[in-house]
Order: C-alpha cells, then structure tokens, then sequence
C-alpha cells in the first residue's frame, strides 16, 4: 500500500458532508430511483459476466424457438398409417392413394398379424381395414364397413387424423359411386373458413407459445438464480449494510432480468418468427411488449419469490422445475385451456399469469386484437404480478433478516 | 531435520493462471521427515506450491518428485495418494458440513479401503488424540473455526500418510485452538518421526518452531533454511523482521513499522457506540448474551475470542443486519434500527467473507458502491482515484475480484469501506489470511483513518500484534464479554508477560469442561500403535474398489438424507405436476364456445343450429347481430366457432337449391381449430343424412351416397379415448428425467464450490468410482420417485399398468441411470451451481417436453425436432412408459429402446468421464 507519504493525505472532511436522503435535491423518490439504476446496472453486469447463463438465453430464444415451431406439430400432418387391404380392389387402391402428404404419410400395405405389433411399436398411428368384397358390397348398396384403428395414446393428433380418414373414406366411396350412377344433388353448401390462421399451422401457434414458455422458463431461472447468487456470496448481506432498502434491491433484480427477457423476447418475435419461420404477425408488437413488460415483471417476481424459500441453488432447481412444469403446460399455450376441468381453469388463473397472458398474446399477436380488448387480460397479469411481488419483498426482508 | 532425505523436490516449475504467473521457474528441495514451512505474502504461490506437490493440480512446465518418484506419472501418483495426506485452505473445506465429525472421518477411512474394526479403532484414537471425542456426533458445519480444522486434520491423518500437506491450516483460527492444533501436530510427529510434514503459514510466530522454511515471493523462493539460519541471514530477531528485510529492495521500501501515535480523548463526546445488555438468540441458542460496552469517538476497539463466540453477531446488530432481541444498541447516541438506512451512511462495514461482487472489477465494485452511497457525481471520479492510489489497486482496477488473492480482495473490501467517507468502521476480521506486509499496511490505514480523520474503528482479529495496537480491546467467550480494557492493563491483570498469554489464561477459566477436555491432548496421548494397514492401503490401487465406490454413494446418501428439504422436494414436485397434468393436461376438446349469425330466422335455420346446441362438443353463447360484432367477438377470442346462416337458408332448402352455410373457426390454437372442423363436419354430416332420409326416404343408393359406409373406430389401448391414458405414463418421463438430473448435476459442482472435490483430487478414488457412487443415491431417489408415481397412476388416476411391471422398472431404471449421467455430464463444463442449474434445465425442459412424445408422437416429428428429440433419452422411454402402462406390452416388445437407454446412459457416462479431470488444471 502506498501510504509511505502520509502528509500527502489532506485530512478527509467530515461525514457529514456526505448527502443524506432527507437533503437530497430531487427527495427521496429521485433517492430511490438512482438506486434502483444503480443495481440494475450492476445486475446487467453480473448477467454479462456469465458466458453459460447467456449462451443458454440465447439458444432458448433461437434454435429452440425453431426446432418447436418445425418440428413438433399438433396439426395433423405426417400421419403415418398402415393399411390392410383385403380387398384389392379398384376402390380400396383409390382409398390408400388418396392418403397423401402433408397430412399423411405414403400409406403402408401390411397383413393382418402385422396389425397388432405394428400398433405396439408406435410404426403406425393408424391402420385401416378394408374387408373382402368391400368394392363388391358398396356396389350392391349392401352396408359395407371399414375399420379404423386408432392408436389412442397418440393424444394430440389421433382424433383430427381420424376424422380426416373418415373424411377421405367417404368421399372415395361417394366419388367412386358418383362415377358411375347418378345421385341425388347435395343439399346444402358449406363452407369452413379459419379465421387467423387459414391453414391451421401449428407453426405459426406453436413459435410464439414457444417463446412464451421458454421466456417464463427463463426469467424466473435468472431472477431467482441472481437472489441465490447473492445469497450464496453473501453480497446481499453486504449490500443491506449499504443506504438501500430491500424494494430496490428486489426491483432491481426484476428490472435488469426483464429487460434481458424483454429483449431477447422482441429479437425473437422479429428475427426467429417473422423472418426464420415466416409467420405473419397480425397485430401490434409495441402493445405485444407492453404487456409482455407486465407478465415478465410478474413472472420475475415469482421467480425471486421462489429464491426466498428455497436456500440452495439445489433446493431452488428441484422447487422451480414443477414450477414452471406447471406453469407452461396448464397455460392454454399446448392444450385448450377449456379441456381443462373448471376447477382447475379457475385455480390456473387464480395463481398463475400464464393463462391470462397467453390469451394476450394470442388474440394481439393472431387475431390483431387492440388494447381496449386484451385489457382484461392485463389487469389480472398485474395483479397476481402485484400479489407475488408483495410476497417476494416480505420474504426477502424475513430471509436476510433473519440471517 | 533428520536424515538427508527429501520429502519432495521441484525443478523449474513455472505456472500460470491465465496471464498472471503463480510460479515462476521455482526450484527448492523440501527435506523429508521434518516440519518444513513455506511462509511468504498472499499470491506468491503458496498453495499452488502444495497443490502440484500433492499431485492435485496438473503439472505445467516442470518437474514434480514427491515420495521419490515423478507426479507426472499418472502410476506414480496413484500410488502416492494412499501415502499423502492434502488439508486446503479454508477452514475445513475438505468436510461435509451436514455430516458428524465421526461420519467425516469414517468417510476417509472407506476411501482408503479399512475394514469396521480398523476404522473405528482409528477413529476412537484420532478423536481422543484431537479432543473432539465429545463432539463426535456433532454436524461439521456447527463446529467453530479451530475444532474444524482438528476435524479435518484427523480425516487427514486416517491413513497414516508419509506426507502431510497443511494449506495455511491455523488462518482464521483463535490463538487457544491454534496452539492446540500445533501441540496436537507434534504429539503426531512424536509418535511417527519419519512423516514429513509440509506447511504454508501466514503465521510468523507459528514459522519460527518449524525445522525448515522457505520464504517465497513473486513466486520464486529468496530464502531457506532452519528459522536460525534465515534469521542469521537477515540479521534480524524475529521472523517477521527477518522476511520484510528479505524482500527485494523495491517492496522493502514500501514498508514502515506501525506505530500507533496516543490517543486524544474528547472527554465529553457522545460514545460512538454504546452497546447496553445486548442479546441475540437463535432459538434456543443464545448467540450474544447482554453484552455491554462503549466505543469513543475516534477510538481503535478490538474484538477477541474464539470461533463462534460472538463476535461476528454483534458486529451484525450494530450494522442493523441482524434485528436485536433484547438491550439497546446506539449509534453517535441514536439508537441503532435494524431497517434504518439513514444511520447506515455513517457506518462502512466490512463483513468476515468476500461479499462483494466477483463478477464486476474493482473499479466498477467501487464505483457502484459511490453512487449508491450518493457521493455528488463530479467528486465520484477522483475520490475512486484516489482510492486506488491510496489502497494499492490501481495495477488491478480492471481485474475481476474473484481471480485476485485474498490480501487484495481484503484491501478492495476496505476501500470500499471507508468510500464514503462514515464517521465508523465495523471490520470483521479484517486481516484474516493477510500476510504480515500488507496486514501493516492495512493497519497504517486504519491507525490514519482514526488519528486524522477521527474514525471510530470497531474491528475484530485472531492476531495478537494487531490487538495489541487497539486502543482498547474486549474478550469474548461463549457469547460473554469476559473483560474490557487496554491490552496492556489486561495483560498485568493477569499477571501475564504477553497479550496472547493473558487472553487464553482468560478462556481457559471461562471455558467449561468441554474446553478442558481439548487441553489434555497437550501431553502426548500414550496409545497404542495404531493397526497396521499395510496390507489394504499401501498398494491401494487404480484397479475398480468397490469399497471406495460404496464410500462416496454412501457419504452422498447421507447428505441428501441430512437436507430434508431437498429430499421433499424431489418427491413433492413429481405428486404435484402429476396431479396437475394429469387433471389439466387434456386433448378432448369439449364444450367450445360457439355463436349463430343467424340472418335467416326460419324453422330450418334453427333445426340446423340444434344440431350444435344438443351437442356436448360445443357450448352455446348469445347470438351475433352484425358483421362487427362477429369480427369483434372472434377477435377478443370468445367464440371458437361462429355459424354464419344467409338469409333465405330456409327458402332455398325447400326448394331444393342448395343454400350456403358459413363456419368461422378460430384458428388461432390450430389443434382446437382442426378438432372444431372435424365436429363440425361429423355434426353436418349426422344432419344431412337426416335430412335426406325425410326427404328421399331410406333409399339404399342415397343413403349410401351419403355415407352409409360403415366406418368403425377402434380406439387402441385407451377405449374411451382420454387424455389421461397417455398424459400420466408421460408425467413419469418427464419427471424421471429432471429430477435424477438436477440432483446428480448439483451434486458435482456443488463439491466444486465447496471445495470438498479436494478429496476427490488428494485420495485413491477413482473417476469411474466417483461418478458412479454419486449416482447411486440419485438412481434411487429417481426409483422411489417411479413407484410413487406408478401407485398414484393407479390409484387416483385408475391407469393400472397392463403390461410387464417388470419391463417397465427396468426401462425406468435404465432411463434414471441415463439422466443421471446426463446431469453429471453437466456438471463437468458447468463451474457454479446457478449455471449448473440453469443448463440442465433449459437443456432438459426442451426436449423433454417438445420433442419426446408428450404432445407430438416422436413418429411425426420432422427436422431439427426430430433430431434433438432422438439425440434424448426421453423420446426412448417414452414408448415403454406408454406402451407397458396402455398397450400391455413386455420384455421382448422393449429390448431395442432399452438398449438405446442403456447406450447413453453409457454415452453419458463416458462423456463425463473423459471430461472430468481427477486433477485441477
């Protein structure tokens, strides 16, 4: 240490030139809010000291987005089924050259004894029976039947795929009769429009649900990640000696976790989704962001929440995962959240933002809803975000307190 | 020194941290059955020093010959880690806090392949030996300082090691238990002369008794010899005058005696602080008890006492971080509120541990802390300027804390400190693990800081040179203050030539006899020759020791069984997302909210809507009145289907025009839009027919025009079509992925962070051994976690498993011991928990639930998807869980995935085995 020269040091004025809180020229909520900046600054800083933390952000937002939205389909398409035909008939070959890509996969001619191993395997979703004498029998105006085996454990896509075979089956069979009488004319005319998503594909859902639980995943990891941390250095302790209060140590956090989120959120919906994957966006993206501003707050709340009541980043790991397991399954954002028993649709919303803010982020981000819609929406996001901040700021307090 | 062997000789050793250079070409020959000492400042290479001797960090230009033979030779070094015995730095860094002192110390005996009998023979000796005997069922982590490192010296000592290597063992420990601790030392020697012993020391008073020394600095050795002769070199009387006057001249220089100019009292000041019956109980524990003292203005008070007596929790209640149960603190005569920031601003503190942030630079950690103290911006600046300058940091102003020794780190620490200038100091151990040259350093601030600028300094400190420069100092015990005074008059009160004498004649009459009882190993304890164990650790070898494995499964089992709360929530988790997604998580859309535009108005019109309103699939909603409100209603997401009826529907039916019917589907969600057109199609056609049977009558060639093809659904495996069926053998994919790989992940980096993968590093243990037996207890949690799971299944969800149990266990165990090895592979490029954490999750959660058939059969999935989904063991369990639950299948439907299981679990395995290093790079 250089204090060879002591005579150097002019004596150090007093403490009480330091400012105080009370005299300070903007008062105590400008006091309040450079401190806030403060800590989220040296939160950032933290965050960009972690090349793992960031690597993983940014493979969450990109490739995993992509991989989602490419690979794994709900809509009915690559169906693969295996087809029994006893028949070998004119109309039976129409029947399986009829199933065709994308929603089928070339269908496969197997015997009756392969029906049963083939189904066990998980080779076929379906295998469609087709008797002897069918052609014959639809002829003859006989009731003729066809068998559809459903492997249904394949929950998503075994009904839609079903009725599309059922579909294909009967209008073969009335094609191939209309060839060759002449029926009746069809009574009434109709026409199915899809509105928002005329193709029904299940990228355009599944990139942005996509996003959304990988964005929910994320904050609350890092939110709640940058209280143990804290915790487990002991900073925390060091910053409470320190003129800041807990609220903005807290709020800081969420803050500097938000914006990384925020970010990363609104470089995904551009680059991965609009221009990666081709999907239009139909509404707003700044109102999009707005609410989303408001759900990462609460899910960053949740986040800190959940490092107050666990001590260790192993107990931390082992509480979030069922967590957020929870969280992005029972959202609406994978399965109608009307499927869901009543009892739990309430309770989900009750405790969790996700439900609200996916129906958001659905109808501005597909429906082109505008805010005087999606309020509703937003007000509970922010009250369980209110609620679960509340919550987390008490813990905080009583858990380093408490020392 | 006996004999002219040597213990262990380094030639050119050169290592590197990144750009800094630890050693720097050292060459120095450690004489063997002897107490050799290594002292010199922080940083100099010390422990790097010990850690290539002990063959626990990789060599990186030179030789190492320890135990006569080369540490580069992995042969060599797996024989001499049966013969040497490494203790790090840090007080017992290398003990399981939740496990007893005894379960410690056991562990080491297994590692080392003893049978019960030698085992506890040695234990009973060695716990004898330390005094820790009445403590033997006590956690580590509740020890104090001194009695850890007895307990981490006797898990040392378990094998009898030729060569004992002590990391800086006595730094932060009380001067009663580290006298203890060297007594107990030399009672080991006197009874196994021919070990060697090697030690790094901060301690110059503690150097002085060694038989051998070798000073160090810059990472080169300036001097060796018996402490006489280094002493004669220097022509100094004591080792610390001795090693300052050794330093190159351009460090000498930077030097000064301390000298601590008299104190002038203001005599009718408020008291700085003024503590009055303090008390703070945790529990049952009294941690503080009424404890009473005043500071002056500008006054230098020390804090002494043992580990754990105290000191630190007061230090606390005056910070107001820790709330006070009972008395009065007062701060400049206000009292002292736990939340009050105000009084904060007068007060810098510095806490036992590093607690600021590793992450950030020195100089962005100073500048933080200037504004958030809210220095006025234009001084911001130049007061970190002048900081740096007056602290030493400016060569490290750009570095990052956590890569820095601990003397610069606790320079840091005070910096920032006295940053904003508070009118008191609270330090906590301020000097702990600081050499002797920057220590006065340190101590020529403080003097300054209280003579100049009149600083209260409230500090606390095992050195008994430091306390004696106190102005004033108060003994604690036990969580009693036992005297307040001058170091001078304590001294003469108890008759005592020195400061150190007088304080452990105190505390030996304070102690009870808990304290006496660690004073009688003093003489050397007449025990018996321990057993030989020649026979099972000398040629401990790398060969697979079953003993070993069973060692560290066991040890982990223990610790998990010690942390109820990770042990509940590794099973409440799987019960509550089973609960949860099997109630929630449904693909039977039901009870979709649809609503008629209907712009026609006649009996037939309505007939058609009955149709949607008599069925279960869709619930009815207030009608639509005009194009804008169905716009507005789809658009808000109410309606999942709106039927659009033109007028005129009912006039063209009757006239057999065919009339056009609207559907408006939300697309939306596509899954339940698709479903929404599949009912409604099957809806439509039901009615046509009917439609067309009133009409035409029962005519076959109509009817069969319009579908009278019977088509049957066999709905395999799941008759009534639930979600359910495949929604809970998937729960315990998916569980039984995260969970078994988290904890396994954790259990790794967490002994990396604790530092207790020193034993892993110093001991026999083999990587195979270790991954392995940190895996057990995890496979088994993930196996309980299966049962549970599959009597849940059957009892609240009525899924029984149809198939082989027996297939489905041993899929299930193949599976567990695949992400196991999954999270240990994690574990091994991951350095912190967090990240650790972070990436098993992120990694895991993906896959598992997008790309493993959860909600997309593997069969469909395309591309990428695809391929991440195969690349994961999931997407592999996945059909035995659902097959062997729904389909009734066994062993010979299973044997390819099964195989593929056991193939990563073998990949996994290999990976983190190739990746895990036994010694630190």
């Amino acid at each position: 240490m250089s204090l060879t020269d002591q005579a150097k040091h002019e004596p150090t004025p007093p403490a009480a030139e330091t400012p105080s809180r009370a005299d300070h020229r903007g008062g105590a909520l400008w006091w309040h809010l450079t401190n806030v900046y403060r800590l989220t600054i040296k939160e950032l800083r933290s965050i960009r000291a972690d090349p793992i933390m960031l690597a993983l952000v940014a493979f969450s937002f990109t490739i995993a987005i992509y991989a989602a939205a490419t690979g794994a389909s709900t809509e009915a398409t690559n169906l693969s089924v295996g087809i029994v035909d006893e028949d070998h008939s004119d109309l039976s070959r129409r029947i399986a050259a009829s199933l065709t890509p994308p929603t089928f996969k070339p269908a496969v001619e197997i015997s009756v004894g392969e029906i049963d191993p083939a189904l066990d395997a998980q080779r076929f979703i379906y295998v469609i029976e087709i008797p002897p004498r069918f052609e014959q029998d639809v002829l003859a105006g006989r009731e003729a039947s066809v068998q559809i085996n459903v492997d249904a454990t394949a929950a998503a896509q075994a009904f839609n795929g079903m009725t599309y075979i059922q579909n294909i089956i009967l209008n073969e069979v009335a094609r191939f009769i209309a060839g060759r009488e002449v029926g009746g004319s069809i009574p009434i005319k109709v026409v199915t429009r899809s509105k928002f998503n005329p193709n029904f594909k299940s990228s355009w859902f599944t990139s942005v649900m996509q996003i959304i639980s990988n964005l929910t995943m994320i904050t609350v990891m890092l939110s709640g990640a940058a209280l143990i941390r804290e915790r487990e250095q002991g900073t925390v302790e060091h910053l409470l000696v320190m003129p800041v209060v807990p609220f903005e140590i807290m709020f800081a956090k969420v803050l500097a976790n938000g914006i990384v989120v925020l970010v990363a959120t609104g470089l995904s919906l551009v680059l991965v989704v609009e221009w990666w994957l081709n999907v239009p966006i139909a509404g707003s993206l700044p109102l999009f962001l707005a609410g989303a501003c408001v759900y990462v707050f609460t899910v960053a709340s949740l986040g800190i929440a959940l490092g107050t009541v666990a001590t260790t980043m192993a107990q931390f790991g082992l509480l979030s995962i069922p967590v957020l397991l929870v969280m992005m399954l029972l959202s609406g954002s994978t399965t109608p959240l009307e499927s869901m028993p009543v009892w739990l649709q309430y309770l989900m919303r009750f405790i969790s933002p996700t439900p609200h803010f996916v129906i958001f982020a659905q109808n501005v981000l597909y429906r082109g809803a505008g805010a005087s819609i999606v309020w509703p929406q937003i007000l509970p996001t922010a009250i369980i975000g209110a609620l679960y901040f509340i919550f987390a700021l008490r813990r905080f307090r009583r858990v380093i307190f408490a020392g | 020194m006996s004999g002219s062997a040597v213990a262990a000789r380094v030639e050119g050793i050169t290592h590197r941290y990144g750009k800094v250079v630890a050693l720097n070409d050292l060459t120095l020959e450690i004489p063997a059955g002897c107490m050799a000492g290594l002292i010199g400042p922080d940083g100099v290479g010390k422990s790097t020093l010990l850690a290539l001797i002990a063959g626990v960090r990789k060599i990186q230009a030179g030789t190492v010959l320890a135990l006569d033979g080369n540490m580069a030779e992995e042969n060599h070094r797996r024989q001499s880690y049966a013969r040497i015995a490494y203790m790090p730095q840090g007080l017992g860094r290398n003990l399981y806090p939740t496990l007893s002192v005894f379960d410690n110390i056991d562990f080491f005996g297994r590692l080392f392949g003893q049978g019960a009998t030698e085992r506890r023979a040695r234990i009973a000796e060695l716990l004898a030996a330390t005094g820790l005997d009445p403590f033997a069922d006590r956690p580590c982590g509740k020890l104090s300082g001194g009695m850890k490192q007895k307990a981490s010296l006797c898990c040392s000592l378990m094998h009898d090691p030729d060569l004992l290597i002590l990391d800086e063992p006595t730094t932060g420990v009380d001067p009663l238990s580290r006298r203890q601790f060297w007594e107990l030392i030399d009672s080991i020697r006197a009874r196994r002369p021919l070990m060697s012993v090697i030690v790094a020391t901060a301690y110059m008073d503690e150097a002085s008794r060694f038989d051998w020394l070798a000073a160090m600095d810059d990472g080169k050795v300036i001097a060796q010899g018996t402490p006489a002769e280094i002493l004669k070199r220097a022509n100094k009387s004591t080792l610390d005058d001795a090693f300052i006057a050794l330093l190159p001249p351009e460090k000498r220089g930077q030097h000064q005696d301390v000298v601590v100019p008299p104190r002038v009292e203001e005599p009718d000041a408020t008291p700085a602080i003024e503590a009055d019956g303090l008390t703070r109980r945790f529990g049952n524990f009294v941690a503080v008890d009424h404890v009473s003292f005043r500071i002056g203005r500008g006054e230098i008070f020390g804090f002494l006492g043992s580990n754990g007596c105290g000191k630190t929790t007061t230090m606390k209640m005056m910070t107001g971080l820790l709330p006070v149960s009972e008395g009065s603190a007062k701060l400049f005569g206000k009292p002292m509120l736990a939340d009050d920031a105000a009084a904060r601003e007068n007060v810098g503190y510095m806490s036992q541990a590093f607690s600021l942030y590793g992450e950030l630079t020195v100089r962005q950690n100073l500048e933080l802390h200037a504004h958030l103290y809210h220095l006025p911006e234009d001084q911001i600046a130049p007061r970190i300027t002048e900081l740096l300058e007056r602290f030493d940091l400016k060569a490290e102003a750009d570095a990052k804390p956590e890569s820095l020794p601990l003397g610069i780190k606790q320079r840091l620490q005070l910096a920032v400190a006295v940053l904003h200038r508070p009118a008191m100091l609270i330090l906590d151990e301020p000097t702990s693990g600081v050499d002797p040259v920057a220590r006065d350093a340190f101590w020529r601030t403080l003097i300054d800081l209280s003579r100049n600028d009149g600083v209260t300094i409230f500090l606390s400190t095992h050195f008994m040179n430091e306390a004696e420069r106190c102005d004033r100092i108060s003994l604690m015990h036990q969580g009693r203050v036992l005297a307040v005074g001058t170091p001078k008059a304590l001294a003469e009160a108890r008759g005592c030539a020195t400061l150190e004498d007088a304080f452990i004649s105190y505390l030996e009459e304070a102690g009870g006899a808990a304290d006496k009882k660690q004073q009688e190993p003093s003489v050397p304890a007449p025990v018996a020759a321990p057993p030989s164990t020649e026979g099972t650790q000398r040629h401990a070898s790398w060969r697979f020791d079953p003993r070993r494995l069973w060692a560290y499964a066991r040890r982990e089992t223990m610790e998990l069984l010690r942390d109820p709360i990770r042990l509940a929530f590794a099973f409440i988790g799987p019960l509550v997302l089973m609960l949860a997604m099997g109630y929630g998580i449904t693909f039977d859309v039901e009870n979709l909210k649809y609503a008629a535009f209907d712009q026609d108005q006649t009996p037939e019109s309505r007939r058609l809507l009955e149709s949607f309103s008599g069925s279960h699939y869709f619930s009815e909603q207030p009608p639509i009145r005009s194009e804008e409100e169905l716009e507005q209603r789809m658009r808000s997401g109410e309606l999942a289907l709106v039927v659009e009826i033109p007028a005129g529907f009912g006039r063209d039916l009757t006239n057999l025009r065919p009339p056009e019917v609207a559907f408006w589907v939300d697309g939306a969600m596509p899954f339940r839009g698709e479903t929404a057109s599949g009912y409604v199609s099957g809806l439509l056609l039901r009615y046509v027919k009917d439609l067309a049977v009133e009409r035409l009558g029962p005519n076959a060639v109509s009817s069969a025009y319009l579908g009278s093809i019977n088509i049957e659904n066999r709905f395999r495996y799941n008759p009534a079509f639930k979600s359910v069926f495949s929604m809970v053998p998937s729960v315990i994919v998916i569980m039984l992925v995260l969970i078994p790989a988290i904890m396994a992940t954790i259990g790794i980096v967490r002994e990396v962070e604790t530092g207790s993968i020193a034993n892993f590093r110093s001991t026999p243990i083999t990587k195979m051994e270790f991954l392995l037996g940190k895996q057990f207890p995890y496979v088994v949690v993930g196996m309980l976690t299966f049962i549970l799971l599959v009597i849940m299944a059957r009892l609240v969800f009525g899924v029984p498993v149809k198939g082989s149990f027996g297939a489905l266990a041993f899929g299930a165990l193949l599976y567990v011991f695949a992400t196991c090895g999954f999270g240990q592979f994690i574990s091994t490029f991951t350095r912190t928990q967090v990240a650790a954490v972070f990436a098993t999750t992120v990694l895991a959660v993906i896959p598992v639930v997008n790309f493993s058939g959860l909600l997309v059969p593997v069969s469909s999935l395309t591309g990428t998807g695809r391929l991440i989904g195969l690349l994961f063991p999931a997407a592999w369990f996945q059909p035995i869980s659902v097959g062997v639950f729904t389909k009734g299948l066994g062993y010979s439907d299973m044997w390819l995935n099964a195989l593929v299981l056991g193939l990563f679990a073998l990949a996994y395995f290999v990976g983190a085995h190739l990746m895990l290093r036994k010694q630190e790079s």
